[in-house]
């Protein structure tokens, strides 16, 4: 036999017939995600469309047609509550004159905002105990499951209402967290709250990477726990966690609509509204029949949880470590 | 051959996926013989395992199978399913890799053999059925069957969830039993246990055994005959002597060439890669990674033909016992 | 497996003490029981002894050490049926908890019957197929399930079913309120049965939505598995190799989430039970809430605690019971 090594075979052409067939190069593990997102359809269509809302909605005062509390003309001018749509108003009044469609952009806002910063506080709060949870494991981490298991099977609306009760009665926290009716109390409420779901999908991926033999080798090469966890940990989870942001989105602008609609929620007066504000006094809109207060904010935010649903599913598909292995 | 047990013809397997036809196989033919165990050798992705897959129906439905595979009389290839389940398990059994997860985890080992028993043996009751699972497991050499009988899969060490998965296999006395990979999941010490359980079975029963595997030191151990298999092809077959010591095939002797030994100072890789099926190349499959290539291997898919002691599917077979 | 059940029973008990004793002090802050006391009954708030006494009483007594003698106080209380009453005109809390209390499981359980059935079938019906449409059909369509919260559904069934039907055919198809028309008395089944049918689908709704996926998972899985395949080499029926493996194996993590999810139905219910005002226990919980009654707060939470904390130590049981790997613990 030939010896190979004072010999060596060039490898095949990529061109050349004799090696018709051999496998092209592989992609990164980003470029396969991004590329399995793209692939699902629902998930891109739901990206696009989310970010229409978000440019029409973040330029509020331009793409509005009235202000939040204003009432489209003067009553003395005539009748102008709870109009129908399409004639003077594009989805018709309220029941103090003030044009629909704008109120849906302004509340848009709110509730979007409410959502992007619970998320924020969310991930960030959960990502650090769960992946401490998951990475020291122990009793730490025993304790965290428990209490995160009760919680998390109780009813979201009592423990909403509850912990807001709490909040609300100590003093210093008040101060803290303002007005119980402002969104900042809001914000703070629902993250402390959200955490808890986020830090139990981080610790378990952290639980799962850490068995992986890249870990070992780290450690085995003389790496120390923090430079493991933010080196190693950290950047193998950005997938999970990206996936935890979008769901925690959903999840906050949800709950805000439950304390809306009970009356917890952000009614800071003025006239100012969110989605959940809105849905709350379609409520009012159903015996009387006035259809375009109800439909319409109900189809927005049955559209905007679509979507982000969606997208959240799509980023989960693409990130997941089983399907990486779809392409051989 | 005419008192072959298990007989393929031209048997082709394509896989229609998202990307295109893949030719996992592309017209195997072989006999098995009762009593005799036929060693299949080759890399991944060979086709060795999706052969018997396919003549056993076990692959997905996005698989085209064509060809001739047959049992005695009857015809595997293009049977329907009530002719397949009636063969599968009792004439053809399969065992195969990973015992673990080969095993249901929810149902006790001596409820899947008695499963397998009663499927076949109709007018068989549960408790003799039972009886009949504790004698296998007993007859394939697991110590305390009643006992074992009762237990779960991961109860088991994996040497004796592959006995089980034997003792499933046999339950029905069937004239062939396919093994793909049986000892690639086990030890070293435990490989060669679960050889011996297969091999007292066959001489006990007569029956014939496909022992497919990438590991050519179980072939030399257990096999009669030998087929090497590339790119779902055969590349070459003889019985096992000759294929270790009169290969006449490049690949054969690549994949011999290429074991680690006492002595030697450097492994010899066959360098490059296996041939992506969805576009595989003209003429012999392995001329792209061959050093006696030449403008004629690029030409017709090559025949099996005798040349010397083996069958070989290498055009230039008859010049390279001068070139070695 | 009894040394699990028995470790499972060791835990569960300190665990529901802990659990009542934390929410003792969050009720405790959230209401502030003396401040409604006071609000719900102005005239004896001006009378100091009558509180001082009152505090004595139901152990009010503030500060940490008096929140734990006030936490047993009420425990004793509790278990010996001496129940606190509620601070609305003194009446006793527990007639009105146990009524809501079959209503909430009435509407909880035949919404989890119609939810978990149409949701499983519907997961099976698109694992079959993967990949095909109607496999995206159900994915796409529990998704939609998800975004469509119980509220917004309620207010638009409401308006369809009721008040537009009532504006095209003259008189609404289906009720909107309560559990029966204003002003009836005794028990009518079918009478019953036509009030909950909106809130019925209200709630499935979201349940169809999670059980299809959890299903069409749990099933892909296994069909995937090297045991089906090997079940399919025995030459058994496809039937039995779809029931007696298939689904024998994917139901296991669906029965163990079944059993949190009948654990959750009876403070579950608060939003749809809300919009439909159906007496149940969500009705109870935001009447007493508003009001700050703790008395009547404490045994609705202790029922919604023990109830999670119990079908949590059934679903662990289940699992173990269905899946043998796990007894090992």
């Amino acid at each position: 036999m030939r010896d190979a090594i004072s010999d060596p075979i060039e490898l095949p052409d990529p061109h050349s017939d004799a090696s018709i067939g051999v496998l092209k190069t592989s992609m990164s593990p980003k470029r396969m995600a991004l590329k399995r997102f793209v692939n699902h359809r629902a998930a891109l269509i739901s990206a696009i469309v989310l970010v229409c809302i978000i440019i029409f909605v973040a330029l509020a005062p331009i793409t509005t047609r009235y202000g939040v509390n204003e009432t489209i003309f003067p009553a003395s001018e005539g009748p102008n509550q709870n109009l129908a749509p399409f004639d003077l108003a594009w989805f018709g009044t309220d029941g103090n004159g003030r044009d629909l469609y704008s109120r849906i952009i302004y509340g848009a806002q709110v509730s979007m905002l409410i959502g992007l910063f619970t998320a924020i506080g969310s991930v960030l709060l959960g990502t650090l105990v769960g992946g401490l949870a998951g990475y020291k494991g122990g009793w730490l981490d025993d304790i965290l499951m428990r209490v995160t298991d009760i919680f998390l099977a109780l009813p979201l609306l009592v423990v909403l209402v509850i912990v807001r009760g709490m909040l609300k009665n100590v003093s210093w926290v008040s101060t803290l967290m303002g007005d119980p009716n402002s969104v900042r109390f809001l914000v703070i409420l629902l993250t402390i709250i959200g955490w808890m779901g986020v830090a139990r999908l981080i610790r378990g991926q952290v639980k799962q990477l850490k068995e992986r033999e890249f870990v070992e080798a780290a450690r085995a090469l003389g790496a120390t726990s923090k430079r493991i966890m933010f080196r190693h940990l950290l950047p193998n989870s950005v997938g999970q966690i990206m996936v935890a942001l979008t769901f925690a989105v959903v999840g906050a602008i949800a709950a805000e609509a439950t304390l809306s609609f009970f009356g917890y929620g952000p009614d800071a007066g003025s006239g100012m509204t969110s989605l959940g504000l809105l849905i709350r006094d379609s409520k009012r809109a159903v015996p009387p029949g006035y259809w375009w207060l109800v439909v319409f904010p109900g189809v927005f935010f049955i559209i905007l949880s679509l979507c982000i649903n969606f997208i959240g599913d799509g980023l989960r598909d693409a990130v997941d470590p089983k399907m990486q292995q779809e392409l051989k | 051959m005419t008192d072959a047990t298990l007989s393929i013809r031209d048997l082709r397997v394509t896989f229609k996926t998202l990307l295109g036809p893949v030719q996992a196989v592309r017209g195997v033919s072989l006999d098995v013989h009762p009593g005799e165990v036929l060693g299949v050798v080759g890399e991944s992705g060979s086709g060795k395992s999706v052969s018997f897959l396919s003549i056993m129906g076990l692959l997905g439905k996005n698989a085209v199978i064509e060809g001739s595979a047959k049992v005695g009389d009857v015809e595997l290839v293009g049977a329907n399913q009530k002719a397949m389940r009636r063969v599968r398990g009792s004439e053809v059994a399969m065992i195969f890799q990973d015992p673990l997860s080969a095993l249901n985890p929810v149902h006790r080992v001596g409820a899947q053999v008695a499963e397998m028993i009663l499927a076949h043996q109709r007018d068989m009751s549960k408790d003799a059925a039972a009886n009949r699972a504790v004698e296998l497991l007993d007859l394939v050499g697991i110590p305390q069957p009643e006992q074992r009988a009762r237990q779960y899969a991961h109860e088991f060490s994996g040497g004796m969830r592959q006995r089980v998965m034997i003792a499933m296999a046999i339950a029905n006395n069937p004239k062939v039993l396919i093994a793909d990979e049986p000892t690639t999941a086990l030890d070293v010490t435990v490989q060669a246990q679960i050889l011996e359980v297969i091999d007292r079975i066959r001489k006990e029963m007569g029956t014939a055994v496909v022992l497919i595997t990438h590991d050519l030191g179980v072939v030399a151990r257990m096999a009669d005959r030998v087929q090497v298999m590339y790119a779902g092809r055969v590349v070459e077959r003889s019985d096992v002597h000759n294929i270790f010591h009169e290969s006449r095939h490049p690949y054969t002797r690549g994949l011999l060439g290429s074991q680690p030994t006492l002595g030697r100072e450097r492994l010899t890789p066959i360098p490059g890669a296996p041939p992506n099926m969805l576009q595989p190349p003209s003429g012999c499959a392995f001329r792209a990674r061959c050093v006696h290539a030449a403008p004629q291997c690029a030409g017709d898919l090559p025949e099996l033909v005798q040349v010397g002691l083996t069958e070989s599917a290498c055009v230039r077979a008859n010049e390279l016992e001068a070139l070695v | 497996m009894l040394r699990f059940i028995v470790r499972r029973l060791l835990w569960a008990i300190p665990t529901l003490f802990i659990v009542t004793f934390v929410v003792y002090c969050a009720l405790r802050l959230a209401t502030n029981p003396l401040a409604s006391y006071a609000r719900a009954n102005p005239r004896i708030a001006k009378q100091p002894e009558k509180m001082a006494q009152y505090i004595e009483e139901n152990g009010l007594w503030p500060g940490v050490g008096g929140y734990i003698r006030g936490y047993f106080t009420w425990l004793k209380g509790f278990l010996t049926g001496n129940w606190q009453v509620s601070i609305k005109g003194s009446r006793p809390v527990w007639p009105n908890l146990k009524d809501a209390l079959i209503n909430t499981l009435r509407l909880g359980i035949m919404a989890s019957i119609v939810g978990i059935s149409i949701g499983l079938a519907l997961g099976i019906f698109a694992a079959l197929k993967p990949g095909r449409l109607r496999d995206t059909a159900v994915n796409t369509g529990a998704l939609i399930g998800f975004s469509i919260q119980p509220f917004i559904s309620a207010v638009l069934l409401q308006l369809f079913f009721a008040v537009q039907w009532a504006k095209w055919f003259g008189e609404p198809l289906l009720p909107t309120s309560g559990m029966y028309p204003p002003g009836h008395t005794g028990f009518d089944p079918v009478l019953m049965l036509k009030y909950m049918i909106l809130p019925v689908i209200v709630v499935s709704i979201q349940t169809v939505a999670a059980y299809s996926r959890y299903m069409r998972a749990s099933l892909l899985d296994v069909l995937n598995s090297d045991y089906l395949r090997t079940a399919r080499a025995k030459g058994i029926s496809e039937r039995r190799v779809l029931v007696k493996h298939a689904l024998r194996n994917a139901m296991v993590p669906i029965v163990t989430l079944a059993a949190l999810d009948v654990g959750a139905i009876v403070g579950g219910l608060i939003i749809s039970e809300a919009i439909f005002e159906y007496p149940g226990m969500g009705m109870f919980f935001l009447t007493a809430e508003s009001n700050g009654d703790f008395p009547e707060l404490m045994p609705w939470m202790v029922i919604v605690t023990s109830s999670v904390i119990i079908f949590n130590l059934l679903a662990d049981l289940a699992y173990a019971w269905l899946d043998p790997r796990i007894r090992l613990d």
